[in-house]
């Protein structure tokens, strides 16, 4: 018998917990042609601004072991091309839409907010926290407990309230509780974590920086662990904010973990680089585990770790 | 999904070569050679499922063939982890590929001169299209130029394929001694050509694109950018590329090329992002720049 996969986010009910991770799959449109895109829980977009963007010069990448590090810079076709191009083809195609939205300030986030609630078929807005902000000499706003506050206060504000707002956090910030808990005092509806893990490659043979700009963000199954934890922890602090996790899942089994450590859905990043297939692969590997341990509803399996007498005993 | 686009297939290795200093490793793939034309490429995931190398490698398509339902060759030579594993596959060992990828190069509609530019293991790309060229009445030049001797792929296929095939080499151990670009200028003048198809290093395809220029005819240049996932959805591959509006985007090499008209890429300005490139810095007001900090996630 296949476990009933259906997962809860806030006020909105998916049909599986296997997302696709914003900036990894565009808006769908590349990885339809190798499956059926309304097949996964939903696609996180590339996160949007309001205006093009060309985002930063290359070199972008470069690969490091069991990841990669990139710095991409958003770029995209701002706002209005996306609501008239990127989000009716993935409706089309009965895809699911979760937009990302990124922005320079508070009034940015607000006016993208407006916008994109305004527009038919978007599921849930996610919010990209790991942009500079030009008010505190390029600092994300994830590095300010206060400032991301203010961004989540102003999106949820101005957001259809029946579309729920999740913060996506970064994991190298002084205190991400704190961070998470600011996050939910402004109204979040839940978290996304973790964004990359800030890092730099030195390119062997020219001894400079891979990424152009030097520094960049680590993604891939390197950091799971690291977002493993954070979901976690965070899991631990808020019971009750529902999670989408990710960060290097590669397999159902990954998925499950993040599952286990409190996500209530998992996002699928960098993997769809290497496999384009990896989401409904994972999906159906999670949907094999599950049965295999005789569960029936995926939710059942949601924060077991903690259940579990939590951390296992030191011995 | 699709008759057209690109497909994922686990592919058994049929023979892997060594060619000079080249291996080539041919699988069979019908479904990849069946959608694949000429300036097309495939990425091939190394290290197997648990790979600490997460990225697929790149590789052009350098022939197809109907043998087993359908077969596709690619060139290598040995640079990096990933290729050294490569390198190591044996008969019947399966490949995770994908493709085929990219934009195929144009072809013309009349039988006109062709005279194709491949740098290095560029020139694999050339052979198939050379065939198809042919196919259609084409007159096809071959110019390739290497490092030296060994690095000079299939001389004789290219003598085959083509009309004439001129060789150079930077220490003068095969052909004549100097840069494929020093030779090309004559090819085009003796052949009447009236197109230049070009694949190698980017500053190669920028003089091409200039002694293209010189004759005033077209040029077609296959570019070989670094790449995170070839279908287009990470952005890590993009060049400045002039629009047919005129507007200067940042392209994706693995989806809106890798063959592009060379006058329409801004070669002196690869590696930036053009001050007038759409959605470049002071397009609009430019924000808080500088520092280790700046760095957008994604
Ligand atoms: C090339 C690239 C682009 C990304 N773009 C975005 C983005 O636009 N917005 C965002 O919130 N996260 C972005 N991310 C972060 C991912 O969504 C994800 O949080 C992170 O990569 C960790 O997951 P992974 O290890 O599965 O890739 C990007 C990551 C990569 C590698
Ligand atoms: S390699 Fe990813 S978009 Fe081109």
């Amino acid at each position: 018998m296949s476990p009933d996969m259906r997962t809860r986010l806030g006020r909105v009910e998916l049909d599986n917990p296997v997302l696709a991770a914003s900036g990894c799959a565009g808006s769908g449109r590349e990885l339809a042609q190798f499956f059926d895109i309304a097949r996964i829980g939903a696609v996180v977009t590339k996160s949007v601004m309001l205006e093009p963007h060309a985002g930063r010069p290359a070199p972008r990448m470069a690969e490091t072991p069991s990841g990669m590090v990139s710095a991409i810079g958003l770029q995209g076709p701002g706002v209005e091309v996306f609501l008239q191009r990127d989000l009716p083809w993935l409706m089309s195609r009965g895809g699911r839409a979760v937009v990302s939205v990124a922005g320079s300030g508070v009034a940015e986030y607000q006016e993208l907010a407006r916008r994109i609630s305004g527009a038919e078929g978007v599921e849930m807005v996610e919010i990209n926290l790991s942009c500079p902000n030009p008010a505190a000499q390029g600092r994300h706003f994830a590095d300010d407990a206060a400032e991301a506050a203010r961004i989540v206060h102003a999106v949820r504000s101005n957001t259809r309230s029946d579309i729920p707002v999740f913060a996506k956090l970064a994991p190298d910030v002084p205190d991400l509780t704190a961070l998470a808990g600011a996050c939910v005092e402004a109204h979040a509806d839940g978290l996304s974590m973790i964004n990359s893990v800030r890092g730099m490659a030195i390119d062997p043979r020219t001894l400079r920086p891979a990424v152009a700009g030097g520094m960049g963000g680590v993604s891939g199954p390197a950091i799971r662990p690291i977002a493993v934890g954070c979901v976690y922890e965070v899991h631990t602090a808020f019971p009750d904010v529902p999670i989408i996790g990710m960060g290097g899942v590669r397999t159902g089994a990954d998925a499950l973990e993040f599952l286990a450590a409190g996500a209530s859905a998992v996002a699928v990043g960098s993997v769809n680089f290497s496999d384009p297939s990896a989401c409904v692969r994972i999906l159906r590997e999670l949907e094999e585990a599950l049965a295999e341990r005789g569960v029936s509803r995926v939710a059942e399996v949601v924060g077991a770790a903690h259940r579990n007498g939590g951390a296992a005993p030191n011995r | 999904m699709s008759d057209f686009g690109p497909v994922q297939t686990r592919s058994p290795v049929l023979t892997v070569r060594r060619v000079d200093a080249y291996y080539a490793i041919t699988i069979v793939a019908p479904q990849v050679a069946e959608r694949f034309r000429s300036g097309q490429f495939i990425s091939v995931a190394v290290g197997g499922d648990q790979s600490s190398m997460l990225l697929r490698r790149p590789f052009a398509i350098h022939d197809v063939k109907p043998d087993y339902g359908g077969t596709v060759e690619f060139l290598f030579s040995v640079r990096g982890q990933g290729t050294a594993w490569l390198a190591e596959r044996r008969s019947r060992d399966l490949l995770d590929v994908v493709g085929p990828l990219g934009r195929p190069f144009p072809l013309p509609r009349d039988p006109v001169n062709c005279v194709l530019a491949g740098g290095g293991s560029g020139s694999a790309v050339l052979f198939p299209l050379a065939q198809s060229l042919r196919r259609r009445g084409c007159r096809v030049d071959f110019v390739i130029g290497a490092a030296s001797a060994d690095r000079v792929f299939s001389a004789i296929t290219a003598r085959r394929a083509a009309a004439t095939a001129t060789f150079t080499t930077d220490d003068g151990s095969f052909g004549l001694r100097g840069r494929l670009t020093d030779a090309l200028g004559q090819v085009i003048e003796d052949a009447r050509s009236d197109v230049v198809y070009a694949c190698g290093p980017m500053p190669m395809l920028r003089e091409v694109t200039a002694i293209a220029g010189v004759y005033g005819i077209p040029v077609q240049v296959s570019v070989e950018e670094a790449m995170a996932c070839g279908t287009g959805i990470c952005m890590s591959c993009v060049i400045p590329v002039v629009g047919e509006d005129g507007i200067t985007r940042m392209a994706r090499s693995c989806v809106d090329g890798p063959v592009f008209r060379g006058e329409r890429v801004r070669f002196d300005d690869i590696g930036t992002i053009p001050f007038d490139a759409l959605g470049a810095p002071g397009w609009k007001a430019q924000s808080g720049e500088g520092g280790v900090a700046d760095r957008e996630a994604g």
